[in-house]
């Protein structure tokens, strides 16, 4: 039992990322490897926005608005000053930070269902922003000839090519893995678990659950400016479309499905959620209809999400009874 | 004449004059009362007469509307304070209705309870250095070190949603005691519980007071009010209206007014 369960940790997660570091290598079809970059970056997007509605349990439908800000962050200070890609990324994921802070004001006064209008409401501002500011954001038109990212020392240029991004997004996964891990088991972690659970009696335990709130979208805002200006520097245009709110429910899907609070559940259900469709393509016109089914049966069956610790079903369950 | 006035001669709780009103209604009319080191005090009255309101007042979960209340020696009032200052100043509470991180486990339950007393933040996580790690370890011993005080060793990494009844009522007061307050407000612990446990509360909040923390408490179960305080405080319709001994409250006659109107003759 216990060596199962030392398997199912260690062993599983060693050879999904030994596959994941391979693929590219094997699989020579520049569209399958295209597609794996968009799905890297939605794990990117799932981890951040896990942090603040899956550890410290604020409902966020705005997601989308802390992606655009770091794309577009990118996209202008690349295309006003020449700022390469690698001094960009700090940029976009410093305006990320700052624009989640300031997200997580009324965050400070709201709670649940309004808070959740709130960020619904900031992320459409934003988009239609992005649209209406002409001269600055070049409309619906987007913003075009931003650079790719390039290496100095060998020098190489990322260019169109798809496997130099691929290896880039699968690094930075990686990198906010370990990062997200340590947050998860420190003394910041459990105040936004205790935050999650009951807000009152986390004040009352000397928790400061303002910082607690600032810091977690602090944290989401970091993760999407990065994933943003990578997103930019891939496709080196970009337009208000790519942020639209479905954007924000997609991943807000992802890290529900994959399991509240688990960095292994989102990135699988962030995986299954970009690559799903694909496979789906052969049955266009049911696309849609499979997708939605997949995800009330999920809810019916598995409320907790793939990878969600199992409690949160029982609490599911005792919730219904007590009805 | 007193030469010097040592810090436990101070009251370790002063309410000056404390008023909180709901719309038109006075939940808290001028009340003032003094709670001294090391005492197990009671606060008792009938429903409705304020007592967890002035908890509240007390935690900072709501501010009263007039009046001080004061810590110790210190000047300043406690009363506008946010909720986690009060508690980083040493005092700490339990809820009526059990409140507990029912998704977290026993143990990490406590261990948020000790969160005013470490300083770890963002960079200290991410980075972890070796003072992180110390703390973190200190946390977790002392942590284990209360649940094994309130007996609960064997459920440390249990969730605390699926724990008994009884035992959720002891590691609320566990987790409330990892901040090491000065002052410890317990709201009705022994509400739900039967006899044997409510026995067993009362040994558990005298090894509490042993262990230097003063205590406050609510309850409605006169037996367990009158046996284990020392002092007690009846409040009615949000006024204070009377406070003394146990033996001097049970023959007050507007403490049995209060409880049992005004034509009850003895």
């Amino acid at each position: 039992m216990k060596f199962k369960q030392a398997v199912l940790n260690k062993l599983v997660p060693f050879l999904f990322t030994v596959v994941i570091f391979i693929f590219p290598l094997v699989d020579r079809n520049p569209y399958h490897i295209d597609v794996m970059v968009s799905a890297g970056i939605f794990v990117l997007l799932a981890l951040g926005l896990n942090v603040i509605v899956g550890n410290a349990g604020i409902l966020n439908l705005g997601y989308a608005a802390f992606f655009a800000v770091g794309a577009y962050t990118y996209a202008l200070v690349n295309l006003h000053w020449h700022i390469p890609f690698w001094i960009g990324l700090w940029i976009s994921a410093l305006t990320g930070t700052i624009f989640g802070m300031l997200l997580a004001f009324p965050a400070l006064r709201l709670g649940g269902d309004y808070l959740a209008i709130v960020t619904l409401g900031a992320g459409e501002i934003v988009r239609i922003a992005l649209n209406n500011l002409d001269t600055i954001t070049g409309g619906p038109n987007g913003l075009l000839g931003i650079d790719h990212p390039s290496l100095l020392i060998p020098k190489y240029q990322f260019g169109v090519k798809s496997e130099p991004y691929y290896f880039l997004v699968l690094f930075l996964i990686l990198g906010f893995i370990f990062v997200l891990r340590r947050l998860e088991s420190s003394r910041l972690g459990l105040a936004w678990n205790a935050l999650r659970e009951d807000e009152l009696a986390a004040s009352c335990m000397g928790i400061n659950t303002a910082w607690a709130k600032l810091s977690a979208f602090a944290v989401g805002g970091f993760i999407a400016g990065v994933a943003g200006c990578v997103f930019a520097g891939k496709q080196g245009t970009i337009s208000p479309d790519s942020f639209d709110f479905v954007v924000s429910v997609m991943v807000l899907a992802m890290v529900v499905l994959g399991g509240l609070g688990s960095i292994r559940g989102v990135i699988l259900g962030a995986l299954i959620l970009s690559l799903l469709p694909e496979f789906l393509r052969r049955f266009e016109i049911y696309r849609m209809f499979l997708f939605g089914l997949a995800m009330i049966l999920m809810m019916l069956f598995r409320p907790q999400g793939i990878l969600g610790e199992v409690h949160h079903r029982e609490e599911f369950k005792k919730r219904n009874k007590s009805r | 004449m007193k030469a010097k006035t040592s810090l436990s001669e101070f009251p370790i709780l002063t309410l000056q004059e404390v008023t909180k009103r709901f719309g038109g209604v006075g939940a808290l009319e001028q009340v003032s009362f003094t709670v001294d080191h090391g005492k197990i005090v009671g606060l008792i009255g009938p429903n409705g007469a304020g007592k967890t309101t002035l908890f509240n007042c007390i935690t900072g979960l709501s501010a009263p509307d007039s009046g001080f209340i004061y810590f110790g020696d210190s000047q300043a009032s406690l009363a506008h304070l946010y909720p986690y200052q009060v508690t980083v100043n040493g005092i700490a509470r339990t809820f009526q209705t059990i409140r507990l991180f029912k998704n977290m486990t026993a143990l990490e339950n406590i261990m948020v309870g000790a969160h005013s007393k470490a300083r770890a933040g963002l960079w200290g996580a991410l980075f972890r250095p070796e003072w992180v790690k110390l703390e973190q370890k200190k946390l977790r011993d002392h942590a284990h070190q209360l649940l094994a005080f309130f007996g609960l060793s064997s459920r440390a990494n249990e969730l605390a949603g699926n724990l008994s009844y009884g035992h959720q009522r002891k590691l609320e007061i566990a987790r409330a005691l990892a901040s090491d307050p000065k002052l410890l407000l317990l709201d009705e612990p022994a509400a739900g519980m039967n006899p044997k446990e409510k026995e067993e509360l009362l040994d558990l909040i005298r090894a509490i007071r042993e262990r230097g923390v003063t205590i406050l408490l609510i309850e409605h179960d006169m037996k367990v009010v009158m046996l284990v305080s020392e002092h007690v405080i009846v409040l009615d319709y949000g006024k204070k209206i009377a406070e003394g001994s146990p033996k001097k409250i049970q023959n007050d006659p507007r403490v049995i007014e209060a409880y049992l109107g005004k034509d009850f003759k003895k």
